[in-house]
């Protein structure tokens, strides 16, 4: 048995996993239709490749991986493209966005399907293939799977983490996908294994999951892998990447860098049952489990296809007559859904029938009394109720200087809470408000470079048109003074300074146009210094550390701007 | 359909189940103080509850806040509960109640109520008071009161004359004035061998009472309403000073164990010094504010002319907790440096 690590902070909430443990995984029947949103996944939006009237097969490609970050999005079953066009999302923001509505047509007919072994490929054929085949970590944070699968050049890779310890309440997929498919699973594994080249392969299972556990021993073994499957103890967050990796390896991945330059790497086991899919059987994503749970009469896992509507689902459980609304996800990190007719997609790991007999509404708020219960509950040892004052205070700088970016919105801080201060919501709002303010700030900058070049460009303009008129006064002047020489010439008297008096012009014209062009260069620089002396800065006090962890916190973001998961942790898999 | 955001369900927290636990664990303190001082600490605790919970609800009502939701969240009380018990026992009714109004409305609310306030409500309200009616904060009963409940009411109320005879010093302040006035020849050995003042450890009656709050305290850490770091920095300070001086001449100073059991140094650490509105939250902030009440409390009580240190000492660290804090942030995960 290897030694674990511990993190600091976490909480035990009730995890009322047994209730949909009890049966095993059900395939959910064929919805009426199915709405498959394109942007299932962090980084570029696929393209559509379908429209309206279209036959499609399961798992046709529906839209195209748009750059490299980004995954190829598939038909879930047979049938006929109705449109594309904007739906309901599980999202909290509850906008509609671009997706392909499909009728079945009841034969769940599938394409061609290529299953070839993968050691056969080149690794990046494999990257390949599994962006092809919509692979994306199925944890929660849909980061694209193959953007994950190449080993960093200068850190050596030691630990391949593969999560399984699914640490939040309610959620149960991950542990009958392990019961049942481990098989296939460490066959998924065994990809990862052979592209990232790691030291070793540590499987974390927290231990409230003994039957998953046993079933990924005798997987490992009945393969001869190498790999160690390791029951760590059930502490919520012990699913955050982060906190995995942590446990299993001593390592503090910080928020300013990737688990790779740390010589490690965490992927989901759902992930890697998706990726020995897609490249042995040439199956696309078109499916996944979800445990359906909460105050429904029969909860239980499904596998579901991509784009069933939340509802039909979640009404093969029975929800009880007092169900009013349906959480995403967990209930530490999930959301309502605002649309019960928004599909399930790949970042659903869980359904929650949402009633007042299990989630009691909160009781009102307090003012915080410095209690520090957020402090010692946090995993990431931040001081919560400080980042709550600034956040509260709108002094957003601040929350920067208290590493407001290194929280991971796992909620243990407002689960704690005596004062029941919805701690996570402030950190959000600080979050996107410098975010925000940050895009602002560029835009800005942007008009102001944009309208200086153009005035540059005017002046430019100008000075070239006088340029051109006294070139052409010149000539002008110089022909006619040729002519009256001619005249002269053939008069026999030539005037000596008739020809140098005209090339005067062009010389003042080319002297006034490099003082004009000093003095607008010297104005832009003096506005130049002047700007960045006035700059509003909204931090004082950051360390070097610190600024280097925010810009380069900036710099992914900007990466992943044009995904509308803003709240998603970036290149690792959420907390599930 | 309600939209609230997640986390859905909390655990089963709330202010007022924190200022419940810390009055519970007061009683332990209490009840000793009750029988081996006198019942009268009771009357005091109910009309000090009373002033509190009237300035409260005035000031909420002023101030425009829900009623029932903050008077019911027990901070006034806890505020109240520790005036009363650092009063002397027999002080006037109406100066208890001055004090913890003053508490309430100054110190409290005109600083934004609850978790606003700067400085511990109950140790201004010390302050205030011995500043402005010295005298009756320095009548302590010299041993346990000898009257009736009813007398020691009427004390309290102003009907039967507060007869000299019956209040004295603590005994801390007793020592204290003995040691100035003895000149050389008196050693604290002697002293403390008057058994009428002293009993084993400390002040006879007083040494269990502390012990109470102790007890209580300890029963805090346990139920994670306070963590170890300010009271064992407090009392390890304590320690440390007058077992410094103790060593370097027993005879003109008491040992450790006195202090500790004297006056208010057990509420102190692990009742006041520990109240998380005023003081430090980060690990080692808690550190240094708990060492620093619990040495300003030793150079006071035994070098200045009050009676006891802890209220200025508390006052004085709530001066500093910010910047403490400040310069205490603890590294977070990912940041420590590598060992």
């Amino acid at each position: 048995m290897m030694s674990l690590f511990k993190f600091k902070g976490g909480v035990k909430p009730p995890t009322h996993k047994n209730e949909s443990t009890g049966l095993p995984i059900a395939r959910a029947p064929l919805p009426s239709r199915l709405v498959v949103p394109l942007h299932q996944s962090i980084g570029g939006m696929p393209r559509p490749v379908v429209a309206a009237g279209d036959k499609v097969l399961k798992g046709q490609l529906i839209g195209e991986a748009d750059g490299w970050i980004s995954a190829a999005v598939h038909a879930p079953t047979s049938g006929t493209v109705l449109e594309v066009a904007m739906h309901a999302q599980p999202h909290p923001s509850g906008l509609d966005a671009l997706s392909v509505v499909i009728e079945p047509d009841g034969r769940d007919e599938w394409i061609a399907r290529e299953a070839v072994d993968y050691k056969s490929l080149k690794p990046e054929e494999v990257r390949e293939r599994l962006q092809q085949a919509g692979v994306v970590g199925l944890g929660g944070a849909v980061f694209p799977t193959h953007g994950k699968l190449t080993a960093s050049k200068t850190v050596a890779m030691e630990e391949l983490v593969i999560n399984g310890a699914e640490c939040e309440p309610f959620i149960t997929c991950d542990d009958l996908l392990m019961r049942e498919r481990a098989e296939e699973v460490v066959r998924g594994i065994g990809i990862f294994r052979d592209l990232l080249q790691p030291q070793k392969v540590l499987i974390g299972i927290e231990d409230n999951k003994p039957e998953a556990a046993a079933a990924m021993r005798a997987a490992v073994d009945a393969l001869n892998e190498p790999f160690l499957v390791v029951q760590v103890p059930t502490r919520y967050p012990a699913g955050g990447a982060k906190q995995l990796i942590r446990v299993l390896t001593g390592k503090e991945v910080p928020a300013s860098k990737r688990s790779t330059d740390l010589g490690v790497q965490c992927f989901n086991v759902a992930t890697a049952y998706t990726a020995w899919r897609a490249i042995a059987h040439g199956e696309p994503v078109v499916s996944r489990l979800v445990t359906v749970s909460g105050d429904v009469r029969t909860p239980r896992n499904y596998e579901v296809l991509i784009g069933t509507p939340m509802d039909e689902l979640l009404k093969l459980a029975q929800p009880h007559p007092d169900t009013d609304g349906i959480i995403m996800g967990g209930p530490m990190m999930g959301f309502l859904v605002p649309d019960p007719q928004a599909p399930v997609v790949k970042a659903t790991n869980c359904l929650i029938a949402h009633c007042e007999r299990l989630f009691p509404p909160k009781a009102p708020e307090m003012p915080c009394i410095r209690c520090g219960a957020c402090a010692e509950a946090c995993p990431h040892e931040l001081q919560p109720f400080e980042l709550y004052w600034f956040a509260r205070a709108k002094n957003f700088g601040k929350t920067q200087e208290y590493n407001i970016f290194d929280c991971i919105e796992c909620g243990c801080c407002s689960f704690v809470c005596p004062s029941r201060i919805p701690l996570v919501q402030y950190f959000r709002f600080a979050k996107s408000e410098i975010w925000a303010r940050e895009r602002e700030k560029n835009a800005a900058e942007g008009a102001k470079a944009r309208f200086e070049f153009k005035q540059l460009r005017d002046e430019r303009e100008k000075a070239e048109k006088a340029e051109k008129l006294a070139k052409a006064a010149a000539a002008q002047a110089a022909k006619k003074a040729a002519e009256a020489a001619a005249v002269a010439a053939a008069e026999g008297d030539a005037p000596a300074t008739a020809v140098a008096e005209p090339e005067a012009p062009p010389v003042v014209v080319d002297a006034e146009k490099a003082a004009k062009m000093a003095t607008i260069q010297a104005a832009m620089e003096r506005a130049k210094a002047q700007r960045e002396a006035t700059q509003p800065k909204n931090t004082e006090a950051l360390t070097t550390e610190q600024q280097r962890a925010v810009d380069e916190i900036e710099a992914r973001r900007t990466v992943l701007e044009t995904t509308p998961r803003a709240e998603a942790a970036p290149l690792s898999e959420k907390a599930e | 359909m309600m939209l609230a955001p997640a986390p859905y369900f909390l655990k089963d927290v709330s202010v007022s189940q924190v200022m419940t636990q810390v009055c519970i664990a007061l009683v332990p303190g209490i009840a000793a103080y009750a029988w081996l001082v006198g019942p009268a600490i009771l009357v005091q605790l109910v009309i000090a509850s009373l002033a509190a919970l009237g300035a409260e609800s005035l000031m909420l009502k002023l101030r425009g806040k829900p009623q029932a939701l903050f008077l019911s969240d027990g901070s006034a009380i806890v505020t109240a509960w520790l005036i009363a018990l650092t009063f002397p026992p027999l002080a006037p009714w109406w100066l208890v109640a001055l004090g913890t109004v003053f508490a309430i409305v100054v110190a409290k609310h005109l600083y934004g109520g609850l978790g606003q306030n700067p400085f511990n409500p109950a140790m201004v309200a010390f302050a205030v008071c011995i500043v402005s009616f010295p005298a009756l904060m320095s009548q302590w009963p010299s041993v346990g009161l000898q009257m009736p409940l009813n007398e020691q009411i009427k004390v309290i109320l102003g009907l039967a004359p507060r007869v000299d005879a019956l209040t004295g010093a603590t005994p801390l302040d007793a020592l204290k004035t003995a040691l100035k006035l003895g000149e050389a020849n008196i050693d604290v050995g002697q002293l403390l061998a008057n058994q009428d003042i002293f009993g084993n450890f400390a002040g006879r009656g007083w040494e269990w009472v502390a012990g109470g709050y102790l007890l209580g305290g300890l029963w805090l850490w346990q139920r994670k309403i306070i963590t170890w770091h300010i009271p064992v920095a407090f009392v390890g300070a304590l320690s440390l000073i007058s077992g410094a001086l103790w060593l370097y001449s027993p005879a003109q100073y008491a040992s450790p164990l006195f202090h500790m059991l004297s006056g208010g140094a057990m509420l102190g650490a692990f009742f006041i010094a520990t109240d998380p509105v005023s003081g430090c939250t980060t690990p080692r902030g808690k550190l240094i504010f708990g060492a620093g009440a619990g040495l300003l409390a030793y150079l006071i009580r035994v070098f200045g002319g009050y009676p006891d240190g802890v209220a200025f000492a508390v006052l004085l660290m709530n001066l500093c907790a910010p910047l403490i804090d400040l310069l205490s942030q603890p590294r977070i995960f990912g940041m420590k440096e590598k060992s």
